[in-house]
């Protein structure tokens, strides 16, 4: 193995998707093109981008939920669907999606049962994750008794029962109240500072994104491009403090002016294209 | 960090509670008993258009052991039509929802089979199985229960949280595991409701059956053979606890629907 394997957890390549249309007057829709991305491990990067950019499609896209039309997605050295049959992905979605009929520790033991654990190594796996989040006391609780935070850390702690090599989140705080998404972004930083698994989070979150990511990457919609990849160089370590130094407001000017700089680069040529044929 | 926790009531306030929910229905049935027979009185009502309450109660009692007997062979078919029609209608809905192909060339035949009325097959099916036997009423009762159970059966299994599903095959489940850890589960509250509705369906199938032809000793028989000698309120004695097993067996569903799935949202304390 080289060096660059070692490193890079995902490496797309050339990445593109496009939804075919069904029935004659469905569109067809080009949501990502030319899409090229290494993530180092340990990485934590966020995709931003206006709606309809495709940020939600590449994630699933490098969790082999949706298949690409184009290009070649490798996680650890795989095909990204060999590393999902290979268990290693932990997705957190929008919704914490907890089954009622489980409790709290039984959600989290889910993906163990799948692998067909044994029951003890369950049971203690799932206390160890719920620790890990905070959620200790709440173990024998269902899911309708926690409050939304808690439910989003629930589904945080099922992603990392595995211990899987890559974390992905859509929009894992998009839900929440302004007060709790701050707080679970510190929650978050805490937990990826311990588990130094490797993340790929989607948001639509200015701030979010540079508070919590080493890089962001800001994507342009129709079709789904990255136009610009922000290195957020502040100190590895963040906390409330972080949010007020000067350097994380310049780079939250910086990923904003990326970010209209793609609007424009988006809306631009069709628009000039579109004057040209009325003239 | 606050918890929504779910209120736990004090058995106290339970109690209250649970009384409070039977005392008013409870009332109101007095209630429209009591205005039932001030009615049938005041307007001189003869007897075989409509008999007071009090003349069903009184029939209700000296005949107790024969209504009992008839109810006991009747509920024997109801029971026994409810099991086959609802394993029938589970088992179906469950190999439509898995397959597609067999969903699209079996649901047709299922609506047929439901739109044929079943004054019409009841005959029939006393033919096939016997007039005077207790299978073929039972088999009145389970076509009817068959096509709601099958048609919410497959319904629940296919609405399931899209999401969910993406969990699962993240973590690269079986469709067997998806089947047993997301849609049974998922299912379960529509297999339930349509299992509420079959149990006054199967009531009412056995009974049809029984009009067409049965032992005497049937409660179908019996509210026909006191009709005809005008002998309302026996008949009105039987139709009472004809209710009564509807009753009795829509409750059984809702305590089973209770112990099998007590995390639904339903049960919830103060959101029922």
């Amino acid at each position: 193995m080289t060096d660059s394997q070692t490193d890079t957890v995902v490496q797309l390549s050339g990445v593109s998707k496009v939804f075919e249309g069904r029935g004659q007057k469905a569109a067809r829709v080009e949501a990502l093109s030319g899409i090229d991305l290494s993530v180092r491990r340990g990485e934590f990067i966020s995709l931003i981008g206006p709606s309809g950019c495709g940020k939600s499609t590449l994630l699933r896209i490098v969790g082999d939920l949706i298949g690409v039309s184009d290009g070649t997605v490798m996680v650890n050295g795989k095909l990204a669907r060999e590393a999902r049959l290979a268990r290693e992905y932990g997705m957190v979605f929008q919704a914490p999606v907890l089954f009622d009929w489980r409790t709290v520790q039984r959600n989290v033991e889910l993906p163990l049962e799948i692998i067909g654990r044994p029951k003890q190594e369950r049971e203690a796996r799932a206390r160890e994750m719920l620790a890990l989040v905070e959620l200790g006391d709440f173990a024998g609780h269902h899911p309708w008794q926690l409050s939304g935070g808690m439910q989003q850390r629930a589904a945080i702690a099922r992603a990392l029962a595995l211990d899987p090599a890559i974390l992905l989140m859509d929009e894992p705080f998009g839900a929440l109240d302004e007060m709790t998404r701050e707080r679970m972004n510190l929650e978050l930083l805490r937990i990826w500072e311990r588990t130094a698994t490797t993340v790929i989070f989607v948001t639509h979150s200015i701030p979010e994104a540079v508070f919590l990511s080493t890089r962001v990457v800001v994507m342009s919609a129709r079709p789904g491009r990255i136009t610009k990849i922000v290195p957020i160089d502040l100190p590895r370590h963040r906390d409330v403090e972080t949010r007020e130094m000067e350097h994380y407001f310049e780079l939250i000017t910086e990923v904003r002016e990326s970010l209209r700089g793609s609007e424009g680069e988006a809306v631009d040529p069709r628009r000039v294209a579109a004057e040209g044929l009325s003239a | 960090m606050s918890v929504v926790a779910a209120p736990v009531p004090s058995s106290g306030v339970a109690v209250a509670r649970t009384l409070r929910g039977w005392l008013l229905p409870l009332g109101i049935f007095v209630g429209f008993l009591v205005v039932w027979d001030i009615l049938v009185r005041f307007l001189g009502l003869p007897q075989f258009i409509l008999p007071a309450p009090s003349r069903i109660a009184e029939a209700w009692v000296v005949y107790l052991p024969e209504l009992w007997a008839s109810t006991t062979y009747t509920l024997v078919e109801i029971v026994a039509g409810l099991i086959i029609g609802s394993s029938a209608g589970i088992l179906m809905g469950a190999l439509t929802a898995r397959w597609v192909g067999l969903r699209e060339s079996l649901l047709p035949f299922a609506v047929a089979v439901n739109s044929i009325p079943i004054i019409a097959f009841a005959p029939l099916l006393n033919n096939w199985f016997g007039l005077d036997s207790q299978l073929s009423k039972a088999m009145v009762a389970a076509v009817l229960c068959f096509f709601p159970v099958m048609i919410n059966t497959a319904r629940g299994l296919l609405h399931v949280d899209p999401a969910a599903l993406e969990l699962l095959r993240s973590g690269a489940a079986s469709e067997a595991q998806v089947f047993r850890m997301v849609r049974v589960p998922s299912a379960l509250p529509f297999v339930f409701t349509a299992l509420k509705v079959a149990t006054t369906l199967a009531t009412i199938g056995a009974i049809i059956g029984e009009y067409f032809g049965a032992p005497s000793l049937s409660i179908g028989q019996y509210i026909v053979r006191y009709a005809a000698f005008l002998n309302l309120e026996r008949s009105w004695a039987a139709i009472v606890f004809a209710c009564s097993i509807g009753i009795g067996l829509y409750m059984l569903v809702v305590a089973v629907e209770r112990l099998v799935m007590p995390w639904h949202s339903s049960f919830r304390a103060g959101e029922a």
